[in-house]
């Protein structure tokens, strides 16, 4: 009796442990999400601050590049957003020194908000940033409101300045391009040399030779990332100076390359067990035909394999989209939007690695970062849910 | 033109390219090997880093790297055999056995990255572990759990069902059966997949970066709520932003073969007992 509760006890526990990777996935997304969507119910302007303006102003709303855009001196005139035709005034925080005594002020910049008040009331055309704590209900001028951080501001906007003050830019396109050229240069590279290798120890090479290669590509594959990392850093990127003149070899082809060797094996394991999962009949049938090994290849085997060749491709595309470390290394790590391979880049997971460090937690910054890590994870779902769709069971002949 | 003569040719490109990929991995590797041969001494294997990690040795990164490697694999290693048992020899084909499948090769695809970024937040903020080994050795505990998971179930249904029926047949039940037949037999492949997680546990550098690894912590660890030091980081930390990088190159070219050399006694362990059972 008591045996059978027990047997029963340990089917539990099995049972249990296999819910583990499903809970863990719930749980990824659950973090990932909630973190990542918090990030678009915040303000750009930097926390406890406001930007004013006179209360005659007719401009009310800006959008986070506006104000920045303003801030940086990009705009003479008011009528670049939509105001009237004078000239912009900026007063910057630490510039109120000059125009008022520090017994005004006052010694903890207790009088701060009566000063840039007074400040406004003389200058109809002036910007400020102003302390939430120092807006009191004598205060003349105007709050602008700054439209919230949205998704498609971060689709479009070309700045990453995720600590600029006194608002924050987070702009994604230049990651999401830099990513993508990366991992295109990789695939260009890794996809021919992979398939070509595969081909040639699935259906040329002498079983004895393929003793010898198959375990080398394996012990390829468990070279550590930061290893490559290092190697390109050390050997690839000089070589690309040097090669194109160029005065940093750290660029977008350095990534490539590097990525291209490890998306390597994986390219050329899957291809060659798609190839070695062609049945032999298939190939004597084309043989006895009287075409060459190559037509029965090229013609036969490889249309045969196609699915497993299009799942290496895929999976191949997503070791290299995902790669965090080598990439850190040997791309340059500058956000700007791409226009040439041997530019640098930077890609999505190098900028979580490169940022996450120095983020406060809960910030606005460190909740963009763990926007970036929802697109990663539903670039790698889809992946793989793409992958199970090809390589489903009915496909098979 | 002849065909066998475009094939020939095609051939020899092929053959050109095959042996580039292998080219290019005896490249790398004797290009660490040569170089961090020159470095490698007891004294850099047994001795803290000193000199802004200019001189000096990496023993703290070792300790730390062999830390994270069994406490990631007290943690993946049971709970990836006991799930493998259960989805093999359990779970009848249908919805929830390609659901949990599904889930675990998502969580296989899942970039490191990202479970650096999960790790740090539920292990190092939510649960309080702070940067510790316990809160990385769970991230990557995590990370390699699907690889335990794939090559124990490949040993189990290596296993052929003869071996059961005869169990059952002598009346054995199940879970008796799965005890003293199925696992020791399978016993040897689901040791392969230990050692390749810990060969692949040991290299992985994003993972522990928020949530354990520390950049310059020379000494040991008390508990495994302390930090410590790792070799892929450490490298990293050499390569890229170490204090003086020109001088500490000869400590990374020496710590990438100290990594290199574990990796390779991992994979090349793991071939070997599976040679020796075929």
């Amino acid at each position: 009796m008591l045996k059978k509760y027990i047997e029963k006890a340990q089917i539990i526990i099995l049972a249990a442990s296999s819910m583990i990777t499903t809970i863990t996935i719930f749980l990824i997304v659950i973090f990932l999400f909630t973190y990542g969507l918090e990030f678009f119910s915040n303000s750009a302007v930097e926390k406890g601050f406001d930007i004013a303006v006179h209360s005659s102003n007719p401009v009310s709303k800006l959008s986070p590049t506006q104000v920045q855009q303003i801030f940086d001196q990009e705009f003479i005139s008011w009528n670049a957003v939509g105001g009237s035709n004078d000239s912009l005034e900026i007063l910057h925080m630490e510039d109120l020194a000059i125009h008022y005594t520090e017994e005004q002020i006052g010694l903890e910049f207790e009088h701060m908000g009566t000063c840039i008040s007074d400040y406004l009331s003389n200058h109809p055309n002036a910007i400020t940033i102003i302390p939430k704590a120092n807006i009191d209900p004598s205060f003349h001028g105007k709050i602008i409101q700054v439209s919230n951080l949205q998704l498609k501001d971060i689709f479009t906007t070309s700045k990453w300045f995720p600590t600029s003050k006194p608002v924050a830019l987070f702009g994604i396109l230049p990651m999401i391009l830099g990513t993508l050229l990366v991992s295109f240069g990789a695939i260009i590279l890794a996809l021919p040399l992979g398939i070509a290798t595969a081909i040639y120890m699935a259906e040329i090479m002498k079983p004895s030779w393929r003793k010898f290669i198959k375990p080398t590509i394996e012990l390829l594959a468990g070279i550590p990332s930061v290893v490559f990392g290092f190697f390109g850093l050390v050997v690839i990127v000089p070589i690309i100076k040097d090669v194109f003149q160029l005065e940093v070899g750290e660029t977008a082809l350095a990534g490539s390359v590097i990525l291209a060797i490890m998306a390597l094996p994986t390219i050329i394991t899957i291809t060659e067990d798609a190839l070695k999962n062609v049945p032999n009949a298939v190939r004597e049938a084309s043989l006895s035909l009287g075409a060459s090994k190559w037509q029965t290849i090229l013609h036969v085997v490889i249309p045969f394999a196609k699915n497993g060749i299009n799942t290496a491709t895929v999976l191949g595309i997503g070791r290299a989209i995902g790669e965090t470390m080598a990439v850190l290394m040997v791309t340059g790590n500058s956000a700007i939007i791409p226009h040439s391979f041997l530019q640098p880049v930077r890609t999505i997971p190098a900028t979580i690695a490169a940022e996450l460090g120095e983020v406060s937690f809960g910030g606005t910054h460190f909740q963009a970062l763990f926007a970036l890590g929802c697109i990663l994870f539903l670039f790698s779902m889809s992946i793989t849910l793409y992958v199970n769709y090809i390589s489903r069971p009915k496909h098979k002949i | 033109m002849n065909k066998y003569l475009i094939e020939k040719i095609i051939f020899w490109i092929f053959r050109i390219m095959a042996f580039l990929v292998v080219g290019i991995l005896f490249w790398i590797l004797a290009f660490i090997a040569a170089e961090g041969m020159q470095v490698i001494s007891w004294e850099f294997i047994f001795s803290m880093p000193k000199e802004g990690m200019t001189q000096g040795g990496i023993f703290p990164a070792i300790v730390g790297t062999i830390c994270l490697m069994i406490g990631s694999m007290l943690f993946a290693f049971p709970i990836g055999v006991m799930s493998a048992i259960y989805l093999n020899e359990f779970l009848l084909p249908g919805k929830l056995k390609t659901f949990i499948n599904l889930m675990t090769d998502n969580l296989a695809g899942i970039p490191s990255i990202v479970f650096g970024l999960f790790g740090m937040a539920l292990f190092v903020n939510k649960l309080h572990f702070g940067d510790s080994i316990l809160a990385g050795s769970l991230t990557l505990g995590l990370f390699v759990l699907p690889i335990i998971i794939r090559t124990t179930e490949t040993a189990l249904k290596s296993i052929d069902d003869t071996y059961r029926h005869a169990s059952y047949a002598m009346g054995a039940s199940k879970l008796y059966t799965i005890k003293n037949v199925v696992i020791p037999m399978a016993m040897p492949n689901i040791i392969t997949g230990l050692i390749l997680g810990m060969g692949r546990v040991s290299g992985e550098t994003a993972p522990i970066l928020f949530t354990v690894a520390a950049y310059f912590l020379p000494q040991l660890p008390d508990s495994i709520y302390d930090q410590v030091m790792a070799l892929p980081y450490h490298l990293y930390v050499l390569a890229t932003s170490g204090t003086d990088i020109e001088s500490s190159r000869p400590m990374a070219y020496g710590t990438a073969l100290v990594l290199i050399f574990i990796v390779l006694i991992c994979n090349l362990t793991a071939n070997f007992i599976r040679s020796i059972k075929n």
